[in-house]
This record gives C-alpha cells, sequence and structure tokens, in this order.
C-alpha cells in the first residue's frame, strides 16, 4: 500500500476562527500526527491563493491525502474537492474538519475551543488514512419538468424551461391557473393592473406547445432521484369534457345551484357548474360534485347543463384519473395562504360587516369584482373613512414572528385606491414601521404621503362598535396607541382592512414529506443556503420559488422562479448528472442473504440474487445513506466515504 | 472552563441534513453552547448502529447523541426510525453491562433547529456532568 502522505491547511476565515481558536497551535498539533507532511494555517483557505496553495503543495511535496480544517463541508466542501481534483487528486481523499460553525461560533472559551479543533482535526487525520479513491459516474438526465403550483412563480418558472422547447408539466390543482395574483386589482408600487400583466403569461402557458397544463390535479406521490423522477398526479374529475368546452358560460348560467365563490373570497357566489373567473386558464367549465344536484340524486335530478351544452362538453361519467409521469427535476411553487384574522378576535372580522381582509379589498375594488370596482359598506354606502391596519398576526409573538413583507407596501397601494376614487374619505395607516425596501418603494412612500393620508405609529388593541362619544356611534371604533405622540387614540371609521399575514399553505407539511424537503420554523419550505442558494432545497432536484419559501412580493417571486428555471435548464443543456460515487457495497463473501436490508432501502437500490442466494446493490439507483450498512448483521455492506473503519478512527481522534 | 472539573466529551453522530445542518446553523446564529460536544457526521443517522455507539464508549466517550431528521422529514424517508430502533434496543444492553442508558441519548433535530440543538448539548453535558466519567473513561478507572 502507498505511504499516506496528509497535507492539513487550518483556515483563520479572517478572524471568523482566528479570534476564537488558537489556529498557529492546532496547525502545529496537526504537524506532530502521523502520516502528516505538512500542515499550514492561512488566512481565507477559499481564496485563490489559498486554493493555489494547496494545489502547489499536492504536486511539491507528493499529497496523496488533503485536509482543510475551516468552514462547514456543507459550504465549502465541494470547492476544495475540486481544487484536489484539479490537482490530480481524487476528490474522495479530501476531508473537511469543521472548526467554524461547530466549533470558533459557539463558544468565547478560546482555550476550549482549541482544544476541540485540535479533537476534531486529529479524527480528520485518523479517518483519510483509511479513505479511498473512489470513480465518479455520471448518467443521463431527464430533460422534462415538473413545476407545482400555477401562481405567477409556477407560470414563470413553466414559460422559462418551456421557451428552451423541453417538455414541462404545470400542475395546479384549482380549476384554473393565476394562483392569488389573479386575485389582485393592482401591483405596487407601479400601480400597473394585475390582471393586465398576468393573463397573458396565463394563456401563453395555457397554450404553449411545451407546456402540459394539469390544472384540477393534484401530485400524490414523488419517487426517484435528480435526473429520475416519477411523479404520479391525481387529475380531478371535472364532469366536463376540457377537449370540447369552448368556456361559452351556458352552463353556468343555467345551473340552478349555488354556493361561496373561493375566487371572490365568498364575497360573492358561484354556480355548481362554474368557471371560477372570466380570465381562467384553462378557460373550461368545472362542476361541483359537492353541490351539483345531478351528481347527488344520482342523474334522477335536474341536469340543466347537459342539456344546454351545445358542444355536448358535460360528462358525468368522468372519473378521477392517475397520470404517471417522468421528470429530471421539480420546481415547488405552492405559494401560501392568509392567517385567518378570526384568529385574533379582538379585531372584530367575522363579527363587525366592514372589517376586511386586504385580499377581500381587492377584490371589491377589482372592476370585475362582486361590487363592480365600487368601494362601498356592506349596506351600499360610500365609507367616509377607512382605517387599515398592518401587522395582523406578522411580527407578532403570539401568532408569526415574521415580517410578511408585502402588506406596508399593499396598504399604501389601497389607500391610494380610496383616494383615487373617494378623494374625501379619510384613511388611517396604522402601523408599526413602515417598510418600504425595494426598488421604488420609499418613492410611493413618500408620494402617498402627500396625499392625505394619515399614518399612526401604533399596534391597534382593539375594533369596537361601542362608542364613547357621539362621534363614534355607528361606526366601528379603532383603539390604538400613537407610540409617537404617547396618546391612546379611538378612531372612529366606516371600514376597517386588515394585512393579515401571509403563512404557509395549510397542507405544506404533506407536501414537504411527499417532495422530501424541509419546513422552516415558520412552516415555509427551507432553501439549500439562505443567501448563497435561496432556490435550491438540500433534496437534489428540488427547487422552490416563491412564497413557499418565505413570503415576497411579485417582483422578488419572478426572479427566484427564473432562478429555478436557469437552474434547471443549466442541468438541461448539461444533459448528465453526476452519481455519488459513495455509494453501499456488499461483500458476496459475507452476505447471508437475510434480506434485511432489502426492505430498509429507501431506493429500492437492493436485490436478491435468487441463485447465489445474495443481495446486490445497483450503484445507480444507490443514494450513499448507509442505512443498509448500518443494518447488517453479518458487516456484510460497506458505505463507502462512511466505513465502519473510517467513522471509528474518527471517534477515536474525537476523544484523544 | 474550570480545569479541576469533570468536562466529558461527548460524541454526537448527527445526520447530514438535519442534525449536522441544525449545529451549523446553532454556530451561524453564533449560539453558545458547552464545547463538550464533537459531531461525527454521517449521511443519515439510519447509518449509526450499535457497533459504532459501542465503539464511542469503548474509546472513552462519556455520552453519545445520536441526532437525526424528524420522523417524516427523514432525507432517506425512514432511516431515522431504524437508528431510533437501534438507540432503544442498545439502551437495556448498555444497562446489563453497567453503562448509564442515560449516557445514551437519541434527538430530533431539524435542518433550521439550530437553538434546539444548543439546547440539547447544553441539557446533555449537564446529564453526563451529573453522570461523571464514563465506563471507559480512564479518569473513572483510577488513572
Amino acid at each position: 500500500m502507498e505511504e499516506v502522505k496528509i497535507g492539513v491547511y487550518v483556515c483563520h476565515c479572517g478572524v471568523n476562527i482566528a479570534a476564537t481558536v488558537d489556529v498557529e497551535k492546532v496547525a502545529k498539533y496537526a504537524g506532530t500526527l502521523p502520516g502528516v507532511v505538512l500542515s499550514r494555517d492561512y488566512v481565507f483557505m477559499c481564496s485563490d491563493p489559498g486554493q493555489d496553495l494547496i494545489r502547489k503543495d499536492i504536486k511539491e511535496y507528493n499529497l496523496n491525502r488533503v485536509i482543510v480544517a475551516s468552514c462547514s463541508p456543507r459550504l465549502h466542501e465541494l470547492t476544495f474537492r475540486r481544487v484536489c481534483e484539479s490537482a490530480g487528486l481524487n476528490r474522495y481523499l479530501f476531508e473537511m474538519a469543521n472548526i467554524r460553525e461547530q466549533c470558533s461560533w459557539t463558544s468565547e472559551d478560546k482555550e476550549a475551543n482549541t482544544e476541540k479543533a485540535k479533537a476534531l482535526v486529529d479524527a480528520a487525520v485518523r479517518r483519510v488514512h483509511y479513505q479511498e479513491a473512489l470513480e465518479v459516474k455520471e448518467a443521463p438526465y431527464n430533460p422534462n419538468t415538473l413545476v407545482v403550483g400555477g401562481g405567477i412563480a409556477g407560470i414563470q418558472a413553466a414559460l422559462e424551461i418551456a421557451n428552451s422547447e423541453h417538455r414541462l408539466y404545470l400542475v395546479e390543482r384549482e380549476p384554473s391557473i393565476g394562483g392569488h395574483m389573479i386575485q389582485l386589482d393592482k401591483t405596487f408600487p407601479t400601480l400597473d393592473c394585475s390582471q393586465c400583466i398576468l393573463t397573458p403569461k396565463m394563456s401563453e402557458a395555457g397554450s404553449h406547445p411545451y407546456i402540459e397544463l394539469l390544472a384540477y390535479s393534484e401530485v400524490e406521490e414523488v419517487s426517484g432521484y435528480v435526473g429520475n423522477f416519477k411523479a404520479k398526479i391525481r387529475k380531478k374529475a371535472r364532469y366536463v369534457d376540457e377537449d370540447k368546452c369552448t368556456g361559452c358560460g351556458v352552463c353556468m348560467q343555467k345551473c340552478p345551484y349555488k354556493t361561496d365563490s373561493e375566487f371572490e373570497l365568498g364575497l360573492a357566489k358561484r354556480k355548481a357548474a362554474y368557471i371560477p373567473f372570466p380570465q381562467a386558464v384553462p378557460n373550461v367549465a368545472t362542476i361541483d360534485p359537492d353541490i351539483c344536484i345531478y351528481i347527488k340524486s344520482e342523474g334522477k335530478k335536474c341536469g340543466a347543463c347537459i342539456k344546454f351544452c351545445d358542444a355536448g362538453a358535460i360528462d358525468f361519467s368522468q372519473q378521477d384519473r392517475i397520470i404517471e409521469i417522468e421528470v429530471g427535476s421539480i420546481i415547488l411553487a405552492t405559494g401560501f395562504d392568509l392567517m385567518d384574522p378570526k384568529r385574533i378576535p379582538q379585531y372584530g372580522y367575522g363579527k363587525y360587516d366592514n372589517v376586511l381582509t386586504g385580499l377581500e379589498f381587492e377584490r371589491i375594488v377589482s372592476p370585475t369584482g362582486p361590487t363592480g370596482g365600487k368601494i362601498q359598506l356592506k349596506d351600499g354606502h360610500e365609507p367616509e373613512s377607512v382605517a387599515i391596519i398592518h401587522c395582523v398576526g406578522s411580527r407578532d409573538k403570539n401568532y408569526h414572528e415574521y415580517c410578511s413583507r408585502v402588506c406596508c407596501m399593499y396598504a399604501l397601494k389601497q389607500a391610494n385606491y380610496i383616494k383615487e376614487e373617494l378623494p374625501n374619505t379619510d384613511v388611517y395607516q396604522l402601523y408599526i414601521d413602515m417598510r418600504s425596501f425595494g426598488d421604488g418603494y420609499e418613492e410611493f412612500y413618500e408620494r402617498l404621503s402627500n396625499e392625505g393620508v394619515n399614518f399612526v405609529r401604533g399596534k391597534v388593541a382593539q375594533v369596537t362598535d361601542q362608542a364613547i362619544s357621539d362621534e363614534g356611534k355607528g361606526k366601528l371604533i379603532v383603539v390604538a396607541e400613537d407610540t409617537l405622540l404617547g396618546r391612546m387614540l379611538r378612531i372612529p371609521v366606516d371600514m376597517v382592512i386588515l394585512c393579515n399575514a401571509l403563512e404557509p399553505q395549510a397542507d405544506a407539511g404533506g407536501v414537504a414529506s411527499r417532495f422530501t424537503v424541509n419546513q422552516k420554523a415558520t412552516g415555509f419550505f427551507l432553501e439549500r443556503h439562505p443567501k448563497l442558494d435561496p432556490v435550491a432545497t438540500p433534496t437534489e432536484g428540488v427547487f422552490v420559488a416563491g412564497c413557499c419559501q418565505s413570503p415576497k412580493d411579485i417582483p422578488d417571486t419572478v426572479a427566484q422562479a427564473s432562478a429555478a428555471a436557469a437552474r434547471i435548464l443549466a442541468m438541461i443543456s448539461k444533459g448528465r448528472i453526476t452519481l455519488e460515487a459513495a455509494v453501499s457495497t456488499i461483500d458476496e463473501e459475507k452476505c447471508s442473504g437475510c434480506k434485511i436490508c432489502l426492505g430498509l432501502c429507501p431506493f429500492s437500490a437492493i436485490s436478491f440474487d435468487e441463485e447465489k442466494e445474495i443481495c446486490r446493490i445497483n450503484e445507480a439507483l444507490c443514494k450513499g445513506c448507509g442505512i443498509c450498512a448500518g443494518a447488517c448483521p453479518s458487516a456484510a455492506i460497506t458505505a463507502r466515504q462512511f466505513t465502519n473503519e473510517e467513522i471509528v478512527a474518527e471517534v477515536e481522534g474525537v476523544l484523544t | 472552563m474550570k480545569r479541576n472539573e469533570f468536562e466529558p466529551k461527548i460524541v454526537g453522530f448527527s445526520c447530514n441534513w438535519c442534525a449536522y445542518a441544525a449545529a451549523d446553523l446553532a454556530g451561524t446564529s453564533r449560539t453558545h453552547y458547552p464545547p463538550n460536544i464533537r459531531v461525527i457526521r454521517a449521511m443519515c443517522s439510519g447509518r449509526i448502529n450499535e457497533l459504532l455507539i459501542f465503539k464511542a464508549f469503548a474509546a472513552g466517550a462519556d455520552g453519545v447523541l445520536v441526532a437525526g431528521c424528524h420522523p417524516g422529514d427523514c432525507h432517506y424517508i425512514k432511516g431515522n426510525l431504524s437508528a431510533r430502533r437501534r438507540v432503544v434496543g442498545m439502551k437495556p444492553f448498555l444497562e446489563a453491562i453497567g453503562i448509564e442508558p442515560e449516557r445514551l441519548r437519541l434527538e430530533w433535530i431539524g435542518a433550521s433547529e439550530g437553538p434546539k440543538f444548543a439546547e440539547t448539548v447544553k441539557s446533555f453535558t449537564q446529564t453526563i456532568k451529573d453522570l461523571g466519567p464514563g465506563p471507559f473513561n480512564k479518569r473513572r478507572n483510577g488513572y
């Protein structure tokens, strides 16, 4: 066996490590360990000169193992593996000791940290003795892509990818794509009409030759791995033949049964046979089985839609269909829910008629909305005064600690709606802090400040109808402390708009486990890195875009969606994926054929050879988790890069 | 750190996707915790088995933490449940050979739970301090 020649590099990371770890001492200690021929400390190992140092040393000193003691391998393992490779050293002969995230940053005690860093370096040194060169193999990448969620994020990503003329599946669970954005009247800060900028994209997505739009569908099951995912999608029965339906709407007119319109947030009704809104894509009707009397009576009653549909598109024999697709990557763009303001009972939502949510107000202002765009109270009168309450459930320890990021700006926008239509109506903004961080946002705030909107800095305590003066009789009283004046206020208004928090979709947990992604403490999906990789997830080949990752506005959503698309296009363009080389293998001599490993493998990579009565691992399917190696009672399975010898060496190292 | 006080050494087997990421996050957030833990990374907590746990005690560990993803969050679907079975199954064995079962601890720590990682280390370090040096710690055996 070749003599082991290890080079150890201890990084200062500026002062990030050096301030609380005696790096020189660690490097000196490393130099005394068996097999180490060279040890250095350097200010920034990841910098170009740092990388060059490693390359030069590998050649000059014939190093055949390299250890960098610096940050987390989750950050720079790949960087240094590439450095080694470029100097002709196999990437699996490299090892990292995490002395920043898990050492220098965890305590101010320099002496204890230095001891810990020495132990971590010792572990790495002992470990690399057992590490072996592994061959990196490649497999073909399936150029089809799945986008889950048809809001602005999903539509944007779908178009970007489909324009490269590769097959794209866009799955939306509602009858139409469009998401929350299509419910908005205007968008801040430019005040362009939301529907005008979104509908062209929706129809492009609906008619794109490379997009297969699966609306009214949900992903039920996902298996496989990057480059080769399989997904099962349930296409729910619409009871309408999508190919025949012309979207004429006659069935809607003739259908006698009504329920609350989801699109209008219950402010208007829709029929059992319905198209959710006029610009729906696909523009086909859906029949709601929960209220359709024909379905409930098993065809004995009604049937008006069948009679009047000239296209013969109504088909009550339709059933849910399961569609199986194969894709290389997946983008999750499943969006957000709005917090139910009834959870904060003191704001009176659901109790008083004229307490609305921001999104409900958008529908009221929308020309296609329930009032035809007229701002009015429940009784039809124009409001003389409106209060807009910020941070309803956001920045609040009782509900969500995070900032929902869009409310300040849409509150300004909605004040502008009111001032444009009803210039004499008083508008009060009750805010904690005004956050106008985006491009053109501060200017928008400045402009609104000059339009006669009243800004009151303070968190609202209560909305009540209990007036204590004549002025407030018959009105809603907003009770708040003006923290700039240090005074309690009781503001009588006709209408209250609540800027309720954006929160994860109610079923985000189920979606997360279906796609093996994680959720953050907030419930939104976890990105791979909050700064350097806010688009990918820890699961290779699964990306996130839009509000399912965290609350964000439309420009940020579009940017993230395009970024996710770009990442996938790069993989499509390359056409191959690198397979994990650190996979498990079975020693045929030791295998007793007990099949314990068979049932544990999450990737079905293990099969049983009936003839030899042993198990075998398909290395193309194995992802190297090592569960089988942990379970094998005969120790016949070796998890490469995580062998018993390697882990035990590491254990002994950290305990010295 | 007082030099005379017993400072336990704890081996923290952590899965790459959740617990190790949480340990990184604790550091990134500058959450301080006792330096007694030394984290050893595996791809999945399901890789960790009785042999490795016992080897850790034999090599002088005063405590062993096995930390993985929450059930349902495992990057490899159910590897963490294998880890749980092994840890639970190993405790009576440890007891039988005279090692306090409290020296072996299993914890689910999600990738976003930096504070939980720090808290776990704090409380586990205290538990081990209270128990005293481990079975194969030279200090316990009068060296």
